[in-house]
């Protein structure tokens, strides 16, 4: 278990980022971190392994406060892929970027290459292991990124703006492979702007604006809190849009329609068909 | 003659083992808005190079066919030259951004090309006025939102007074409200008749505004017409491209035998096609 207590923190001691967060999460848990530009997200990530540190307040993971242990050490438990994988990528080829943090991390060369070439496969990556990062595009680096932190297959995974650059297939086998890692007891964290990704994979969502957290609970809920909306710049998601839009006018179609489901058998009966 | 036009245009990255474009013949004619889509890896941001020269003058390699903008081969152009003519937009502002003030950030384009100092800060209000900048002025770009960020790159770049905007997923870091703000902001400009080649995945945001949409796939131009006809394909789903779920229910619906007279590609639309279906 995670827990922040009152999370402060300001970069270079004058931005202020963090003002007072505190949040619990839960061993096998799916949270979903929203907010605006500029909210404290990315902040609020980097503290969870230690990258930033408080300026006041406590990062505690399992009892024991998180300034005690070093980067490295809480790498092993808590796994995060950055936003930009520019920023995290540097080796030669894709294959030596992924077995770079499992060597780090002691695994045999044998278990190194097997997990290397598994999580290759599940990211879709198979045919580019001896390519050059810097040479793929934008959203196969976004993979490879995401690969060298996945192989380590860490209990806590935080992945910052993970769908960005990613087609619809792409987004689907991410959210596949997250939920596989989450049945197998893995917490799994994402900071994103993708209302879809969200509403569709994760239950729980934490909303944020200037660097604190303005709601936490069920999706669903927090997500059609049209107060949360506006002070977290998001929009809503074009089936929730067009549900309002046909209950303006049909008010037997129900307001709040997340499935596309539903929304198919609301019109179809509006149509009065079959 | 079109303001852009790919003829059976390839190219291969140096050290890259497959072409990133096959054979493309594309036209593109003054006023279009046009979005390019395609899975990841399958050439789009190539493409957006291509325009401007970046591709083959800076990104080197091997190269067949022909890229003409507004008369220029982009083979002979520089990519200064062809800056004028069309101008990029990219996903992260903050790599976009180099000096350390708005006035000076739109500023820096036209004046290495040595335009008048007058007509430079004759642009410079201009774009300030026109992108909603007046209260940035003061700010240091990394004190402002990534929305905030992407309206001073893309004054930056027009401030080049480019025949056509080419932005390549210029949304993606920003949150929903900002990424609305920009593409209603490219909406506007194409509708002063700024040409618009627009790379985006989720086309649920941009397809109710382009004339055009591209599906590429593995270097290729796959599919090429008005966003209904290309979105209701089933190329879409072979090669993994989302469409908006409005146009998703139009297709579900087709296939229980319930056809509606249009193609909805938002949920406004969708509610108004059902209310007419209805009506009669």
């Amino acid at each position: 278990m995670i827990l922040l207590e009152d999370v402060h923190f300001a970069y270079d001691g004058l931005y202020t980022a963090l003002q007072g967060v505190s949040l619990q999460i839960d061993d096998g848990e799916r949270i979903a971190v929203m907010g605006s530009n500029g909210a404290g997200k990315t902040t609020l990530v980097k503290h969870l392994n230690g990258l930033l540190r408080p300026d006041r307040g406590r990062v505690i993971l399992d009892g024991v406060d998180t300034k005690h242990y070093s980067v490295a050490e809480l790498s092993r438990e808590i796994g995060l892929v950055m936003q930009n994988p520019d920023h995290q990528l540097f080796l030669e080829t894709v294959e030596r970027e992924i077995l770079f943090s499992l060597d780090n991390l002691g695994y045999s060369k044998e278990e190194s290459k097997e997990r290397c070439m598994r999580t290759l496969n599940d990211l879709g990556l198979e045919g580019l292991a001896e390519r050059s990062p810097f040479t793929l595009s934008g959203g196969e680096r976004k993979r490879v990124a995401l690969a060298s932190v996945l192989a380590t297959e860490p209990r806590v995974l935080s992945l910052d703006e993970p769908t960005i650059g990613q087609d619809a297939r792409q987004k689907d086998k991410l959210a596949s492979m997250l939920s596989e890692l989450n049945e197998k007891g893995k917490t799994v964290l994402v900071v994103t702007h993708d209302i879809e990704f969200v509403i569709e994979n994760f239950p729980r969502t934490v909303a944020m604006a200037d660097g604190r957290i303005v709601a936490d609970g069920p999706t669903n809920s927090v997500l059609s809190n049209t107060e949360v909306i506006e002070k977290c710049s998001l929009t809503r998601p074009q089936l929730t849009d067009a549900a309002m839009c046909l209950h303006a006018i049909f008010s037997d179609v129900p307001q709040r329609i997340t499935l596309l489901d539903d929304l198919e058998e609301a019109v179809v009966n509006v149509l009065g068909g079959t | 003659m079109s303001l852009i036009e790919f003829a059976d245009f390839s190219f291969k990255y140096l050290g890259a083992d497959s072409l990133a474009l096959r054979k493309v013949d594309l036209k593109i004619e003054e006023g279009e808005y046009v979005v390019i889509t395609g899975p990841s890896g399958c050439g789009k941001t190539t493409l957006c190079r291509a325009i401007n020269g970046l591709v083959p003058q800076f990104h080197r390699g091997y190269i067949a066919g022909n890229v003409i903008v507004d008369g220029k081969n982009t083979r002979e152009s520089s990519v200064a030259e062809l800056a004028q003519i069309a101008g990029l937009v990219f996903q992260q502002p903050e790599n976009q951004l180099v000096t350390l003030n708005v006035e000076r950030e739109i500023a820096f384009g036209p004046e290495n090309l040595g335009v008048a100092p007058e007509e430079v800060r004759r642009r410079v209000e201009e774009l300030i006025d026109m992108l909603d900048l007046d209260h940035l002025r003061d700010k240091h770009p990394h004190e402002m939102s990534g929305g905030e960020q992407q309206r001073v790159a893309m004054a930056a770049t027009l401030a080049l007074k480019p025949k056509v905007l080419v932005a390549d997923e210029p949304t993606s870091n920003l949150d929903p409200k900002s990424a609305e703000a920009i593409l209603n902001l490219i909406a506007e400009l194409n509708k002063r008749d700024m040409t618009v080649v627009l790379v985006e995945h989720r086309l649920d945001l941009v397809s109710k505004d382009a004339s055009r949409v591209v599906l590429m796939d593995k270097g290729r131009l796959i599919a090429d017409g008005a966003p209904r006809d290309v979105l209701t394909s089933d190329l879409c789903q072979e090669i993994g491209v989302g469409i908006p779920k409005a146009t998703q229910l139009y297709k579900r619906l087709k296939k229980r035998g319930i056809t509606l007279d249009t193609v909805p590609l938002t949920g406004a639309e969708l509610a108004a096609i059902v209310q007419e279906v209805k009506r009669r």
